[in-house]
């Protein structure tokens, strides 16, 4: 039993791509969950809806019209080549992309939850006591939201550890740059190497297993149910 | 009423890049007999896999030939309904028009920045990119420019959707009645690659299946053959 070197490289590769995600997710998520907590405007519905529809639809229908989308006459693909970037698909950046968008949910719900659970009263308080709207965001909301964002970072690294139909399709199984674990996996299952197949499953079984056991704890922590998926 | 009358019903697991011929040798056969066939379109791969774990198929149209073999090595297959339904043709294929000048020469320029192939760890298509491109002295070269797709047609959709300038693909998903349908391709040479045979073979819960054992011979039948052909497919003896 051992790892091969195309293992670890795909093992390496998985890290560095869901910690660039998780950063990437936080950082859009957060504003975008804000909003999502406070707004009563007609649009929370559907843009709710739409931050959820990775959950529903099939990864490799989302990898499949991504594809499309990153090609030579694709939208995204016509603004990175007139940008000078050339076309996404079977590169890393384009993998980010990709994982961005299929776990954007995961990261946005919890955060959400954790916003309204904050509640108005607080928020209210603290603007009777003076404090303008960016300083309630971030001396009431952010601290208060804080298991909602140790929820919102596991759930997003791990969903993105565990992504494939997506990487599959733009990826093109490049070592090193788009060969990631699980499509590493599929590959030695198709080629009918097992052995190799199941150490990288166990793997991948163990790391999901401590990691949504740190979410349950964290969640019996606050007394705060910050896992459940609801617009 | 007489047995051998009695409408059966048959489950094929077929290599997806057989998806196009083995739905009209269904269509065709269904029409000219009593017995229903249900095909299950998918990777070689899983379907070993299944039905290495019980997978009620009566017959495996494998992409290649390891896996039927393997198969009867371990019980599970009929070792003389073993042969070899069709030869594969690959076709060095782009959307492009102008790029491809039914040569190889395009190969060594630099009009590309991806060339598809799929998977040779698993997919035979891909180990025969992979013999063509190293007989052509030019895998070392390439090797930054390749991208793999996990089976032909996946590598099909790399290049059909633009994303890889060139791609070494099937002729049956470029070809229709032998003429190229769009961009501009080149069929390579059988000497630069060993054949592509895709093997089927008979499993061992359908040794009886009157369904199975019909369509099977249908399949090796003048008619059958000819439909093999019309898609891009060599049929051997």
């Amino acid at each position: 039993m051992g790892f091969s070197e195309a293992d670890v490289a795909a093992i390496l590769l998985t890290l560095r791509l869901a910690t660039t995600v998780t950063i990437l997710l936080l950082f859009f998520g957060a504003p975008l969950a804000w909003w999502l907590a406070r707004t009563s405007s007609r649009f929370k519905g559907p843009i709710g809806a739409l931050i959820a529809l990775p959950l529903v639809l099939p990864p490799t229908v989302l990898g499949f019209y991504l594809l499309i989308a990153l090609g030579p006459n694709g939208p995204i693909g016509q603004l990175t080549q007139s940008l000078g970037l050339g076309t996404l698909a079977f590169s890393y950046s384009g993998l980010v992309i990709g994982s961005i968008f299929y776990s954007l949910p995961f990261v946005v719900q919890p955060l959400q939850n954790a916003f309204e659970a904050v509640g108005d009263r607080p928020l209210e308080v603290a603007a009777t006591l003076g404090a303008g709207p960016v300083d309630r965001f971030f001396s009431i909301a952010l601290p208060m939201a804080k298991p909602g964002f140790f929820t919102a970072a596991v759930l997003g690294f791990a969903h993105t550890v565990g992504e494939f139909g997506v990487v599959l399709m733009i990826g093109g199984n490049i070592p090193g740059e788009t060969r990631v674990v699980s499509v590493q996996i599929y590959d030695h299952v198709e080629a009918l190497a097992y052995d190799q197949a199941n150490q990288l499953a166990l793997l991948m079984i163990i790391f999901s297993f401590l990691v949504l056991l740190s979410v349950y704890g964290m969640q019996k922590k606050s007394h705060r149910q910050v896992l459940r998926f609801s617009p | 009423m007489p047995v051998s009358t009695v409408a059966a019903e048959a489950t094929v697991a077929v290599a997806s890049n057989f998806t196009a011929p083995a739905n009209q040798l269904v269509e065709e056969f269904e029409a000219q007999s009593d017995h229903d066939v249900r095909l299950v379109f998918g990777s070689s791969g899983r379907f070993f896999a299944q039905i290495s774990n019980g997978a009620p198929f009566d017959l495996f149209f494998s992409a290649d030939q390891e896996k039927p073999q393997e198969l009867i090595e371990s019980g599970l297959a009929i070792d003389d309904s073993l042969f070899t339904y069709a030869l594969g043709v690959l076709v060095l294929w782009s959307r492009y028009e102008q790029l491809i000048q039914t040569s190889p020469a395009v190969l060594s320029s630099n009009q590309f920045n991806r060339l598809a192939i799929a998977n040779a760890r698993h997919a035979p298509y891909g180990v025969a990119a992979e013999e063509v491109l190293s007989n052509l002295n030019l895998l070392a070269d390439l090797q930054s420019k390749l991208v793999r797709g996990e089976n032909i047609a996946q590598t099909f959709q790399f290049v059909f959707t633009g994303n890889a300038e060139l791609g070494f693909v099937a002729k049956s998903q470029v070809y229709q009645d032998n003429n190229l349908i769009s961009g501009s391709a080149w069929q390579v040479t059988e000497d630069l690659h060993s054949p592509i045979r895709q093997d089927a073979v008979l499993l061992q819960r359908a040794s009886t299946n009157d369904a199975a054992l019909e369509f099977l011979s249908f399949v090796r039948s003048n008619r059958g053959r000819s439909i093999i052909e019309s898609y891009g497919y060599v049929v051997g003896d």
